[in-house]
This record gives structure tokens, sequence and C-alpha cells, in this order.
């Protein structure tokens, strides 16, 4: 401060013109990242362009043409929309469960990994970087892939599915609830530990009442995730809604009602737990 | 505090206490009881009891099987005048030519001699197929118009010689013998993936490594007018039963989808969602519309809009970055507008206070609180994106998602499959490691934490 003062104007002239220079070099530099970003990302949307079966200037005005067969169709057999809502309502059941035992098997799981893997709470402290790549690795695998190989072993239906789905969410939750796990308070844990008990009792009475609402929350947006995961699966053949529609729509043309049906089922389904579970997440994580 | 109140009752107190323990040891009891009584539930509801008979495990011990090693079929054909074939994973693609053939195939006259592990060997003769088995003996197969014929030692057939008059297996741990009217075939395994850098035409198959640099370096051509080293690598690019190039465009073709649909997304949402935060909307309808159009690009769901576009678009990665765009745009969209619903007043309040217009009040006063989140759920996207790309691309028909149901659909190539799988995991750990990389460079480890809700 008194270099400043003593210096005079002439230096903190000195300096602005410095500082401005810098902010120049800088909006340069910004400015040169974002046009080779959107080089970027134009070179890309054309590459893919190019790769396509169709182009998109051509596919464009189609763009509308099956969702207005759909409705057309739709329209037309609207008697038989109750019947065929009712007809493949077992199989969005089946979807479901898929969807609700792969979180809840995998959510347990997970919490076991997550409590593993972090610092201060590990049984087996040498184990965490251990148990930390196990929960990568489940965690990359696509589902599809874990599917479809089971699907070869086990034949088609919900089980290849389920096991896909709680693989992939075991890691994934597993890392969640472990960066969760991290802000716990330890002085309950050390309390507990001073009276003697065992690992299982520290983490049961210490860990998991702080940590409960945050994991639920996480789990029920897991669940939602694979909601869909397990539509996307039954498509590729596990099962479910998605086998159903993947019939409706290859069908030929005369199934659009039923993949009409299907399309409704499967979008109040999907909006119904998004509402849902961002309602009951608000609540657990803001407690109100 | 509480002895204090005139109105305390420490009767009522302890009954209190007591209900809330009692309440709460039912709580305790009931959830593990109704996920327990859910669990048996859909263990019916999906069959799993059933699920062991349906079960085949003998194609799960051919996929553990040709996962790390490959087999070798020497095949005679009487159709085609008793010519005999060697070829790696009975592939023409992988057929010796007649002239050079491993050494544990030998012509002796009219006869070919296939050696085994473990003294075991097969004949191929004029009048029968002879398998020679130490400890037990010689299995003599003759395979005649009327029928086949098993001659071996003992009273009866061992499990392991399987015998029809159409046809006969006989599997030992050495190696695998079928043969029916018209064909005979011995299938040896050997470990590791067979043709991996070079098929059996290239001129640098079954050679050393410490050959193959001698060749790099060394200045005589094998193949006249290329140089060796480019020789090598195109032979390896174009490797016909591999197809490392057209595996490393699907990888690429895979992250390209994950990419263009995330960032898409990410441009599109960030007006949207200036729109629909309460703070920031124009006015209420407005914000209504919008949080609609974002409700229903989500509800939607990717399978269905990846079916739509797939109808006006073709197959192909446009489309799959195109269902991706479209779903991200939802989510995108509701997580910056819940952002923006964030941000403190007091910095825009200052930039307002030195005269900025609304465009510099975003650009300074909102931005730099909000860049930070939006940046973060991005990066988290691109990663979880380029899993989904995988599904997406065994859909819509493009990446890595395709080689592999193909792949999977055949149901023999399965060493394809697990290169496949390996390579889809370096993919997405890559993935990971860049985003989480990139979060950290640009956002800095505070916010690296900052997860997906």
């Amino acid at each position: 401060m008194a270099d400043l003062a003593m210096a005079g104007p002439a230096a903190s002239q000195d300096m602005k013109t410095e500082y401005m220079a810098l902010v120049r070099r800088r909006r340069i530099y910004s400015a040169a990242m974002l046009a080779l970003f959107v080089a970027f990302l134009a070179a890309g949307f054309n590459l893919a362009n190019d790769r396509n079966a169709g182009g998109f200037l051509q596919g464009l005005p189609k763009l509308f043409d099956f969702p207005a067969e759909l409705v057309s169709e739709a329209i037309e057999k609207a008697p038989s929309l109750p019947g065929n809502l009712a007809r493949y309502f077992p199989a969005l059941v089946e979807t479901l469960n898929i969807a609700a035992v792969a979180t809840l098997i995998g959510g347990i799981a997970a919490v076991m990994l997550s409590l593993l893997a972090t610092r201060g709470l590990a049984r087996w402290p040498r184990a965490i970087p251990l148990v930390r790549r196990v929960m990568d690795v489940m965690r990359a695998i696509p589902e599809v892939v874990i599917a479809l190989v089971l699907i070869f072993v086990l034949g088609g239906g919900p089980v290849p599915a389920m096991i896909a789905i709680v693989i992939h969410t075991a890691g994934a939750l597993g890392k969640l609830f472990s960066e969760v796990n991290e802000n716990v308070d330890l002085k309950p844990v050390e309390g507990l530990a001073s009276t003697g008990s065992t690992w299982m009792q520290r983490m049961w009475l210490g860990v998991i009442p702080q940590v409960a609402p945050n994991w639920l929350s996480y789990a029920l947006l897991r669940f939602e995730i694979n909601v869909r995961a397990s539509a996307i699966l039954g498509f590729v053949g596990a099962g479910g809604i998605g086998q159903e529609l993947r019939v409706a729509i290859s069908w030929g043309t005369g199934r659009y009602d039923a993949a009409a049906a299907i399309f409704i089922l499967l979008f109040l389904t999907i909006v119904t737990i998004d509402q849902l579970s961002s309602r009951w997440r608000d609540r657990l994580v803001k407690g109100h | 505090m509480a002895v204090a109140d005139a109105g305390f009752d420490i009767s009522v107190a302890r009954l209190d206490a007591v209900r809330s323990f009692r309440r709460r040891r039912m709580v305790a009891c009931a959830v593990p009881a109704a996920i327990l009584a859910y669990l048996v539930y859909v263990f019916l509801a999906f069959d799993v009891a059933g699920l062991a008979g349906r079960a085949r495990l003998d194609n799960a011990a051919i996929l553990v099987a040709d996962a790390y090693s490959h087999k070798v079929h020497v095949s005679r054909d009487a159709r085609a005048n008793n010519k005999v074939t060697v070829a790696v994973e009975g592939e023409n693609k992988g057929t010796y030519p007649d002239k050079s053939w491993p050494s544990w195939v030998t012509r002796e006259g009219d006869s070919t001699l296939v050696a085994l592990e473990e003294g075991h060997s097969v004949r191929f003769d004029p009048d029968a197929v002879r398998f020679d088995i130490p400890g037990y003996g010689l299995v003599e197969i003759v395979p005649a118009r009327s029928g086949i014929t098993v001659d071996a030692p003992g009273e009866e057939l061992p499990g392991w010689i399987n015998a029809s008059s159409a046809r006969v297996t006989v599997t030992t741990s050495a190696g695998r013998l079928s043969v029916t009217k018209t064909r005979a075939e011995v299938f040896r395994y050997f470990g590791g993936w067979e043709l991996f850098f070079f098929t059996l035409d290239s001129p640098f198959h079954d050679r050393s490594w410490a050959e193959l640099a001698g060749l790099a370096l060394s200045g005589e051509e094998v193949r006249p007018g290329q140089s060796n080293l480019s020789a090598m690598l195109s032979d390896f690019w174009n490797n016909p039963m591999w197809r490392h190039r057209d595996v490393a465009w699907a990888i690429f073709e895979t992250i390209l989808m994950a990419f263009l649909g995330t960032m898409g997304a990410a441009i599109v949402a960030l007006p949207l969602a200036f729109l629909s935060a309460r703070n920031f909307a124009p006015s209420l309808p407005v914000r209504f519309g919008v949080r609609r159009v974002f409700d229903f690009l989500r509800g939607v769901d990717g399978l269905i809009w990846t079916i739509v576009l797939a109808r006006a678009f073709g197959p192909g990665p446009l489309t799959g970055s195109l269902a991706m765009l479209l779903t991200d745009t939802g989510t995108f969209g509701k997580l910056y507008s819940e952002a923006l619903e964030n941000v403190d007043n007091k910095q825009i309040d200052g930039v307002r206070s030195t005269g900025a217009n609304t465009l510099q009040r975003h650009r300074f006063g909102v931005m730099p609180q909000v860049s930070p989140v939006m940046l973060s759920q991005v990066l988290y996207y691109l990663e979880s994106n380029t899993r989904s790309a995988t599904v997406i691309g065994a859909i819509v028909g493009g990446g890595i998602g395709l080689m592999l149901t193909q792949a999977i659909q055949t149901q023999k190539d399965w060493e394809e499959v697990t290169y496949y799988i390996v390579l889809t995991l370096v993919m997405v750990s890559v993935m990971d490691m860049v985003s989480g990389w990139l979060r950290q460079k640009l956002i800095g480890k505070s916010a690296s934490h900052i997860v997906h809700p």
C-alpha cells in the first residue's frame, strides 16, 4: 500500500494498462476457445449427419410423419385404447418391478460398498482403494452389455435386466453414498467405539441416522433413472414394456394403437415418478 | 427447561417416550419385513425358481472359455472330395493355406494326423476316423451312408462319447471330435486371442515382437513399394477378423453421440432455463409453458425419442445424438432453472449499481454464480451419456453398441464380445477421468464434489 502511494500516478497508470492488456488477452483466449468449441460441435454434427442413414434436412419434413400416423391410428381405434392400456399394464408393472428390485438390492449393496470405501469408517482401511476400483468398474459397465450376455446364459426375461441394473446401481450409488459419508460427523462413531461397540453397531447407530435422508434421496433419483433403463433394456430383449413396444412398432402398420397405448403408459409413469420423487427428495433433504 | 414448565407431568412424558420407542421399534421391524415381502413377491413374479431350469450353463461355459481362448478346427468334408481344411475358429478368414499347416497337423498319404495335447491324437483315415485316447484306448468311428458306427473299448460308451447314427461327438480335455455322415471335425483349444494383430495372409503373421521390430527398422521391403512399418500398420488396421478400423470408428461414433447430445442440450437449455426460472421469467404463462416443455421432453424418455427420430432420420449416430439432445434438454433445463432460482441477488445488484444493462447483469452477475454448477452437471452427463450412447447405439444402429449386440446375437464370437466389452469399459473409464479432470481444471476442487442432485 505504502509503495503504491509513493510510486504515484505513473505507476498506477502502468498497472491499469497492464490490467487491461491482461483482460484483453483473457477475452481473446475465451473467444478462441469458444470458437474452437463451436467449430468442433459443428464439425461433429456434420460428421454424424454424414454417417447417418438419412440426412437431417431430408428427415426434418418427415419428423412428424410417424407421430402423426401413430396419433391418427390411435384416434381411429380410440375404443380399443382402454383395452390396450389394460393389456400392457402387466408389462409396465414388470418394468417397474425390475427397476424397484434393482434399486433396492443395488442400494443395499451400495451401502455396504460405500461404508467400506470411506476414510475413517472403513472396516478394512487398506482395502479402500480396492473397493473404490470395484465400484468404478461396476459403474463403468453399460447395463446393456451385462443384460445381453446374461440373456444368452439365462434366457430372456426380467432377471438379466435386473442383475444388469443392480450391478450398475451398486457402483453408481456406492460412489454417491461414499461422498455423503465423507461429510459425516465422526463424534457419534467415536462415542460408540468408546463403549466397545462392533463395526456394524457403529455404522448402524452412528452413521446411518446421519446420512439416511441423503442416501434415500439419491436412491429415489436412481429409481427414476432405473425405470428408464429397464424400459430400454426391455427393448433389447429383457422383458417388460420395452419388449412389448418393440413388438408393437415392428409389427408393421397395424399395431400403432398398441404402440400409442404403450407410449401413454410410459410417459405417464415417468412423469409421475419424476414429480413424486422430486417432491419427496425435496422434503428429505430440506427437511420440510 | 421442561421441569420448569408448570404443566409438566413426568408420567405423561414417560408415556410419550415409551410410545415413541414402541412406534420406532415397530417401524424398525416393519420396514425390513415389507422389503422382504416385496422381494418374495418379485421372486415369484420373475419366476426365479424356474430360472435354474432355463439357465444354459453350457452356454456360460462356452462364453467363458471363448473369452480367453480360441479353437482351431481341422475338418474333413466328404462332399468336398475329402478335402481337409485347418481354420482358426472355422472361419474362412482364418483358414491356413494348404502348404503351411500348423506343425500338429500332418499328412500321411491319404490320411491326416491331428496331434492333440496330453498324447491324444485323431487320424482321419479314408475308411474311418480314429481317436487315440491315452488311458482309454482307440475309438474308431466309421461314417457310412447307412449310419455311423462307433467301436470303442469297454462294454458301454462312457458319458463323454455321445453317439447317434447321425452324429458322434467325443469330448475330452485335450480337444473335441465331431463326426457326421459327411463331415469330421476336430477342435483343439489354445490360449489367447488368435490373429489379433495379423491374419494368416499377412506376411507379418506368426513373427515375434523382436522380428517385427527388426523388420520395421530394416530397409528390406516385405511388400514392395510400401515401407514395412506402414505395411504392418495397414495389415493391423484392416485385420478382417478383428476389424480394428471399424471398432475404432464405432468407439469414436459412440463418444461423438454423447458429446453432441450433451453439449447440444447444454446450449439449447441455457436460454430456456432463464425463461423458466422464477426470478428471471418474463411472465408466469411463459414460465409455466417452458416448464411443461421440459417435463415433456424428459417424460417422453430417450427410448421413445430414439424410435420417433429413427423413423424420420434413419439409423445412425445423428439420430442417437438428437435423441439424447432432446431428453437432456429437459433435464438440463430443470437443473439449470433450479440453479438460477438459487442465485444470490446481492451480486446482481452490485453489477446493476455500476450501470450495467440486462445482458451485462446476466453475464457478470448471474453466470459466475451458476456456471460452476452447470458445468459440473454437463460434465457429469457427458460421462453418463457415453454409457447411454452404447445402449442407444444398439437400438439406433450405430457405434460400439451395434457391434456389441451383433457379436452377441451371432452367439459364437465371444472373444470379439470380450474385446468390445473391454474397449467399452476403457472408453467409459477414460470419459469418466476426462470429465473429472476437466471439472477440477475448470471449476476447482471446491466445486468438484457437486454431483447430480
